[in-house]
């Protein structure tokens, strides 16, 4: 049977990024779908009725839900090439410990560094260049989070990197000043043509966080 | 006998759904460890060393390599002692049961305290968790466990959670969240799994547990 990928998306998602990522590292025909998420589409309410969020990847008809359980997934699906998990046990669980810290952590902290102004804007900087250190620290003087191979943590994170610009912009700071071996770490993992292709310019999404903020009341 | 090289330790807390469930996996597997029940409270410098990102519990030390997250940890587990399986092979089933397992965690248990604050009132936020609950109704149908004939991860995760957690805290606030003629199914799911003996022995006592679940409700009605 031939293998149907569909991904429902919206492309300034750094959790789409990961997917389309992966999809890639594969070598996965997918097609993409934009979302209106002002205007979800009948079958994205369908397929993710518990979250009705993007991403949604369909396979062959069937829903996997969550971006970091899509890699995953994705991983298992096509184990021939470019593994994204390390197969041993405790080192595969080391990078499900660190995708999942990015998980708990990054999203929140963001959005204080963009969508809030003053002290709760300032408590959100602070929080979020402790997480980046925290990762900083953890990447060490690695190329990739795992070691020589592009992977797992890597694709949980770069999406982010993205939208820097824009927490710069509307934070009035310096993310590299702060982390410049992450930002090292990041422009490598741009040097990949998968990575390159699923990531949105930065200064499109500039555009898009300026109209969330204008939304928001805060321009 | 265990092997001499095999060293398995367990930091956990009598009450919490996460150390229990890793503690069902542990026996399920027949794998000898070493507990040291923590104090959440006024932490052990070993559970602030071990676990330094979240400081909480559990943590898994398997000959000196330490891991943190119940999650992360039932998967080790079940790569690492391959007898009783708890995760499905298919990457689609595996992937569903970490969607719902999270699902759980962060959607169904924490939705306890959305309750307990009771913000539109205490029908609507019934209501709510009741919606959330019936995916996990669905989910359960016609299947004697989430893993099929025998427990596995879900049940694990959710179970530690549902019954053998947030229950108490729904008794302790006299809501009765699912009875039997909503939930049939999931009641069902129940029986089954008070029947399993390496399920039972990782059920907290109900009254400590109903009374410690309390002692939160109301540092959160206070706060």
């Amino acid at each position: 049977m031939a293998n149907e990928v569909i991904l429902l998306d919206f492309w300034p998602s750094m959790f789409g990024m990961r997917t389309r990522i992966a999809l890639r590292e594969k070598g996965v025909e997918f097609e993409y779908r934009e979302e209106d998420l002002r205007n979800k589409s009948p079958l994205l309410l369908q397929m993710n009725p518990v979250h009705k969020k993007i991403p949604v990847l369909i396979h062959n008809g069937k829903s996997v839900n969550e971006s970091i359980i899509q890699v995953q997934y994705i991983d298992e699906v096509w184990s021939h090439k470019n593994p994204l998990l390390p197969s041993d046990p405790y080192l595969k669980a080391q990078a499900r410990f660190w995708a999942d810290f990015i998980d708990k952590k990054m999203y929140d902290a963001q959005r204080k560094v963009w969508a809030t102004k003053g002290e709760e804007q300032e408590a959100g900087k602070k929080e979020f260049i402790e997480i980046l250190k925290t990762l900083e620290t953890e990447l060490g003087d690695k190329p990739y989070f795992a070691g020589d191979d592009f992977g797992y943590v890597d694709i949980a994170l770069i999406g982010y990197y993205t939208w820097f610009p824009a927490y710069e912009k509307y934070g009035n700071f310096s993310i590299e000043s702060e982390c410049p071996k992450l930002i090292a770490w990041a422009k490598k993992c741009l040097e990949r043509e998968t990575v390159a292709k699923s990531l949105p310019d930065p200064e499109k999404v500039i555009g898009f966080v300026s109209e969330l903020r204008k939304r928001f009341g805060l321009e | 006998m265990a092997k001499k090289e095999e060293e398995v330790k367990l930091l956990g807390f009598w009450g919490s759904p996460f150390s229990r469930r890793v503690e069902m996996a542990l026996k399920l597997k027949g794998v000898p460890y070493e507990y040291l029940e923590q104090d959440i409270v006024d932490k052990s410098p070993l559970l602030l060393q071990l676990n330094p990102v979240y400081k909480k519990v559990p943590v898994l030390v398997h000959n000196g390599k330490v891991l943190a997250e119940s999650h992360l940890i039932l998967e080790y587990i079940d790569q690492t002692w391959k007898n009783n399986p708890i995760l499905p092979q298919d990457p689609y089933e595996k992937a569903m049961a970490f969607f719902w397992a999270k699902f759980v965690d962060e959607q169904v248990g924490p939705g306890f305290f959305s309750v307990v604050k009771a913000e539109k009132g205490i029908e609507v936020a019934i209501e709510e968790a009741r919606e959330h609950i019936m995916f996990l109704e669905k989910e359960i149908t016609g299947k004697d466990f989430f893993g099929g004939e025998t427990i596995g991860f879900l049940d694990m995760v959710a179970g530690s959670m549902i019954p053998f957690c947030v229950a108490r805290g729904w008794e302790g606030i006299g809501v009765d969240m699912i009875p039997e003629e909503i939930f049939p199914e999931l009641n069902r799911w129940i029986k089954n799994l008070l029947e399993i003996e390496i399920v039972v022995e990782c059920i907290p006592d109900r009254e400590k547990h109903i009374e410690h679940v309390m002692k939160i409700v109301e540092r959160i009605k206070s706060a």
